[in-house]
């Protein structure tokens, strides 16, 4: 016998939240301490060093404004794909989710382009220290760009069978990926001017 | 769910969200261009980022309309994350090291 899984769509009595709602924000606020605690390290780094570079003399400033750009555009696409479900708009939420997971897709060339103009000028981690924290924060978000396209892809694809049968629930989803999704934004939102621009 | 009209309102505010996203990001780029000296360089461009930051949580996130118990995690969670970007200043300015 199918037990079905308690407050996916309801509102649990004692948190107000569906269980959904609830886990994403615990799981947003331990990446907030994971970023943090890679900030601190930037922070730690930058006012130990006797000589601390500019970014924009190392780095590719108009390349990472038009992934800003990109980025940001993909977030209002995101939330697009959610008011189109809360609509019943189905094909304009697959619309939108996909636009969502090609800019995401364009995020990573972009990087891609970025990070192979640094090792063909020998530019590595190992080079000095704020390429050191440069790769390992940029990386980072990268994987977390990663996840979120695999989760969006799924979402648009196979995992989009749930409306059919449990459209608020669907929604639900669609929502909570995109929490996640607005969160790498926001880290990048962060991570632009400062290994960029300062 | 919400009805349409209210939906209908809140892509509009999604759409001046997106503007102001845009402009402030040229912003940042614009500040960095006039070469300030680097503490107000750095004291700007994250005042910028935080009104950014706080737009895509308040409005993209919905956090303004969402519930006091995700608040108060998130305020736990920024009390956090605040004392360990403090910690390497703290450990800067210690006299003992010094």
């Amino acid at each position: 016998m199918d037990v079905p899984i308690p407050y996916t769509v309801a509102e649990r009595p004692d948190t107000g939240l569906n269980n959904g709602k609830i886990a994403i924000w615990l799981f947003l606020a331990s990446e907030v301490m994971l970023f943090g605690a890679l900030f601190a390290s930037y922070i730690m780094l930058r006012i130990g060093a006797t000589t601390w570079p500019r970014g924009d003399t190392i780095l590719n400033v108009p390349l990472a404004t038009v992934n800003t750009v990109v980025l940001i555009s993909s977030s209002v696409t995101m939330v697009m794909a959610w008011a189109s479900l809360k609509r019943n708009d189905f094909g304009k939420f697959r619309l939108f989710q996909a636009l969502t997971v090609v800019a995401g897709f364009v995020f990573l060339i972009i990087k891609y382009f970025e990070y192979s103009a640094k090792f063909h000028h020998g530019l590595l981690p190992s080079t000095n220290t704020f390429l050191a924290i440069y790769f390992t924060l940029t990386g980072l978000h990268g994987l977390h760009v990663i996840g979120g396209m695999a989760i969006n892809g799924y979402l648009w694809g196979p995992g989009a069978k749930l409306w059919k049968t449990d459209p608020e629930h669907f929604t639900n989803r669609v929502e909570n990926s995109g929490l996640f999704w607005h969160f790498v934004d926001l880290v990048w939102i962060f991570l632009f001017p400062v290994l960029y621009l300062l | 769910m919400g009805d349409h009209a209210d939906i209908d309102r809140q892509v509009k505010t999604y759409i001046v969200i997106f503007i102001t996203l845009m402009a402030l990001t040229f912003v940042t780029v614009a500040i960095s261009r006039i070469h300030l000296p680097t503490p107000a360089a750095i004291g700007l461009a994250l005042a910028v980022a935080s009104v950014k930051g706080g737009l895509v949580a308040g409005y993209f996130m919905h956090l303004i309309s969402e519930r006091k118990l995700i608040w108060w995690v998130l305020w736990f969670t920024i009390s956090c994350f605040v004392a360990v970007l403090l910690l390497p200043v703290v450990t800067h300015l210690d006299p003992i090291q010094n």
